[in-house]
């Protein structure tokens, strides 16, 4: 079983929701990632999305954006992000880390021998912000035969046919995104991020996890509330950015965040 | 399409009339194209797309379209004997068609006509472009004014620079053109801006893309926009010389000029086809924008599956040209099938044979040819001495040069 869905099933048992942050491998520098990643495991994370940067993030808003431009300044590819996730397997064998980005650099490595790479360092699904279930034909069946989960986005704007395809490929979670716009836009609604889970709900059994808008433990309890899973990445890649000089008290400042959702969302 | 078959050229050799078939439902042609877009954008194409479809044979919007083209645009546009510079090569006869002679100076306003009357039926108060050397969104400025939309182009910090003056005609027409700072500050930047801009603002906004690259349907609409170039060219050709041409000569960044000039050739076989990209310092140098003859890899960007400059780790790579409507390290996907099967040679110019075309037209014939147009020109030049004194080359003459009058004239030195 995967461990994506080992942990779903753990939280459901106790009850409680997944906290799920992201933040971009590399920024500000590669070799504080798996650092960063085992402080967030501490800090209360159940499932780690890593982003890998890209030069031309078309769904991130600037604080991405920038975090994309340092990683990628200091020499970050979706090679070093394997060696990443492997590094962090060797001391860390239950939490699930999910792979999110932009399709190119994957394509440059070829569909089948980046999925090879990835299972064999330990990752457990993989998010392209720019594949849409109708161009992932190939690249599906080939997660799907390493039993890697391939994780899809759900839009307010996504209709109910859409979101039915999207439902019966994803697997994993499914990524609801809160709000229209680009990542680290605004603060979603909570009651506007219920009523569009309710009929999700009716399509599918995957946990529904939500991203976008989260920006401290009180937006996270409330979306913890209706969804079975929190995602933060803009608030916590901001604490990389503000302290990109001084990396060795970023752990530290990661933790925090974290901590304050984790504490909200299990209060 | 599939992955294994990114890198080879398809089994099948398709038929030329197949080639005019496409693309396919999912907007494919061949191994490319596609709709590479976050969920959040999905359902606006879809409307995009079913829109489009409905009004494409529809006689009414067609007609609506034809009178825009002819009463606003001033089409057609002539094809007009440059014969004195024809003589000078020594070569094949040398035809212009003349798209700088559009209002607002550039084969653009095709495109941006056709998608104002899409924005005007869905009803959305707001469009937004990107823009590379202005042109595309001086066009959609324009038409905005006429419609009275809201009109906001985005447009990287260093064409802003480079292209004074069309931003001042930009803020003139009522539009707000917005510096983008991000990454190499040109034209792929300014379309992840505008793309970030109509996800957020996907409700009440209708973009506007200036080339034929983009998610599916972009690159089919903007194609068919812009066909009216190839179709009175095959008319004036047939007209005017009493033959179809031997060769159609195009400058191809996103390639929207070109293929609105090749399109209605491609099923005629005795017609050869050059798509002219910006060779920069030289393809050699790496320091270029010429994603098709320098043999990209194949990628994704900006929604479409094409050729695509990129480094090993599948980072987008700066592009170089010295002109900003080219300088785009992707092509539209159409073009990419075009040179998988053959059916067009994609060459280059570089900046220094593209200055020298430039200056000769302008002498010669007394028009000033866009930079862009100067590409084509460049290899018209090379072309025509290979060529008979009774054979035909037309070379899309995609825009005006007036633009560009302040870049040359800081390559002579001059300040005013």
């Amino acid at each position: 079983m995967n461990r994506i869905d080992q942990r779903f099933d753990e939280l459901k048992r106790q009850g409680r929701k997944a906290l799920i942050p992201y933040i971009t491998a590399g920024d500000p520098g590669p070799e504080h990632t798996v650092g960063f990643m085992h402080a967030l495991v501490e800090a209360g994370a159940d499932v780690i999305e890593l982003g890998v940067p890209f030069s031309d993030p078309m769904a991130d808003g600037p604080v991405i954006q920038k975090a994309c431009e340092r990683a990628l300044a200091r020499g970050t590819r979706l090679v070093d992000l394997l060696d990443m996730v492997a590094e962090f397997r060797q001391s860390d064998t239950r939490t699930p880390v999910v792979l999110m980005g932009y399709l190119n650099p994957i394509e440059r490595i070829g569909y089948a021998a980046f999925a090879d790479r990835a299972a064999q360092a330990g990752v457990d699904g993989v998010l392209v912000v720019d594949m849409p279930p109708e161009e992932a034909d190939e690249f599906g069946p080939i997660l799907k035969q390493r039993d890697l989960a391939a994780i899809f986005l759900v839009a307010p704007t996504t209709s109910r046919g859409r979101a039915a395809t999207i439902c019966a490929h994803g697997e994993g979670y499914l990524y609801y995104v809160s709000l229209k716009g680009v990542t680290g836009a605004a603060t979603l609604n909570a009651q506007d991020v219920a009523e569009h889970l309710a009929p999700l709900r009716e399509l599918t059994r995957l946990p529904l996890c939500v991203g976008f808008g989260i920006r401290d433990g009180i937006t996270a309890a409330e979306v913890a509330k209706v969804a079975d899973g929190v995602i933060v990445g803009s608030a916590l890649v901001n604490r990389i950015a503000e302290h990109a000089d001084t990396p060795e008290v970023i752990a530290g400042e990661l933790a925090s965040v974290l901590s304050e959702m984790r504490t909200a969302m299990d209060a | 399409m599939s992955v294994s078959a990114k890198g080879e050229t398809p089994n099948a050799k398709p038929g030329l009339s197949d080639l005019t078939r496409l693309p396919d439902a999912r907007g494919h042609f061949g191994p490319y194209g596609g709709r590479f877009v976050s969920e959040t954008l999905s359902f606006a194409l879809e409307d995009l797309e079913k829109t489009y479809h409905s009004l494409r044979d529809d006689p009414d919007f067609q007609a609506e379209f034809d009178v825009d083209l002819a009463h606003y645009v001033g089409r057609p546009s002539p094809l007009y004997h440059a014969k004195r510079w024809s003589e000078s090569l020594g070569g094949a006869q040398i035809w212009l068609k003349r798209e700088d002679l559009n209002h607002t100076g550039a084969h653009k306003v095709n495109n941006t006509i056709g998608q104002a009357l899409l924005a005007k039926r869905s009803g959305k108060p707001r469009v937004i472009a990107e823009t590379g050397a202005g042109q595309h969104g001086v066009a959609t400025a324009t038409v905005a004014a006429r419609l009275g939309l809201s009109c906001d182009i985005y447009m990287g910090a260093q064409d802003v620079e480079r292209q004074k003056l069309n931003v001042y005609r930009m803020h003139l027409l009522g539009a707000r053109v917005i510096p983008v700072e991000s990454g190499t500050r040109t034209l792929k930047d300014a379309m992840n801006e505008a793309l970030r801009d109509w996800v957020t603002n996907v409700d009440d906004t209708f973009y506007i893309i200036g080339t034929v690259a983009g998610p599916h349907p972009y690159p089919q609409l903007v194609r068919d926009f812009n066909a009216v170039t190839g179709r009175e060219a095959r008319r004036q050709s047939l007209e005017q010389i009493g033959r179809l041409p031997d060769a159609l000569v195009a400058c191809v960044g996103g390639g929207s000029n070109a293929i609105g000039l090749f399109y209605p050739f491609v099923e005629d076989e005795g017609v050869a086809m050059y798509g002219v990209e910006a060779g920069g310092d030289g393809v050699e140098t790496g320091r270029h924008a010429a994603p098709l003859a320098s043999n990209a890899p194949r990628g994704v960007l900006h929604g479409n599956r094409t050729y695509l400059m990129s480094d090993e780790a599948g980072q987008v790579s700066d592009t170089h040209s010295i002109s900003a409507g080219l300088d785009y390290p992707g092509v539209g996907p159409e073009h990419a099938l075009w040179k998988d099967v053959g059916r067009v040679e994609y060459v280059t110019a570089n900046d220094k044979e593209v200055l020298e075309a430039f200056r000769e037209l302008t002498r010669m014939e007394g028009i000033m040819p866009a930079l862009e147009s100067a590409h084509a020109l460049a290899h018209a030049k090379v072309l025509a001495p290979t060529m008979g004194r009774d054979q035909h080359i037309v070379v899309n003459l995609s825009g005006r040069g007036d633009k560009d009058i302040m870049t040359v004239a800081d390559i002579d030195g001059i300040t005013f």
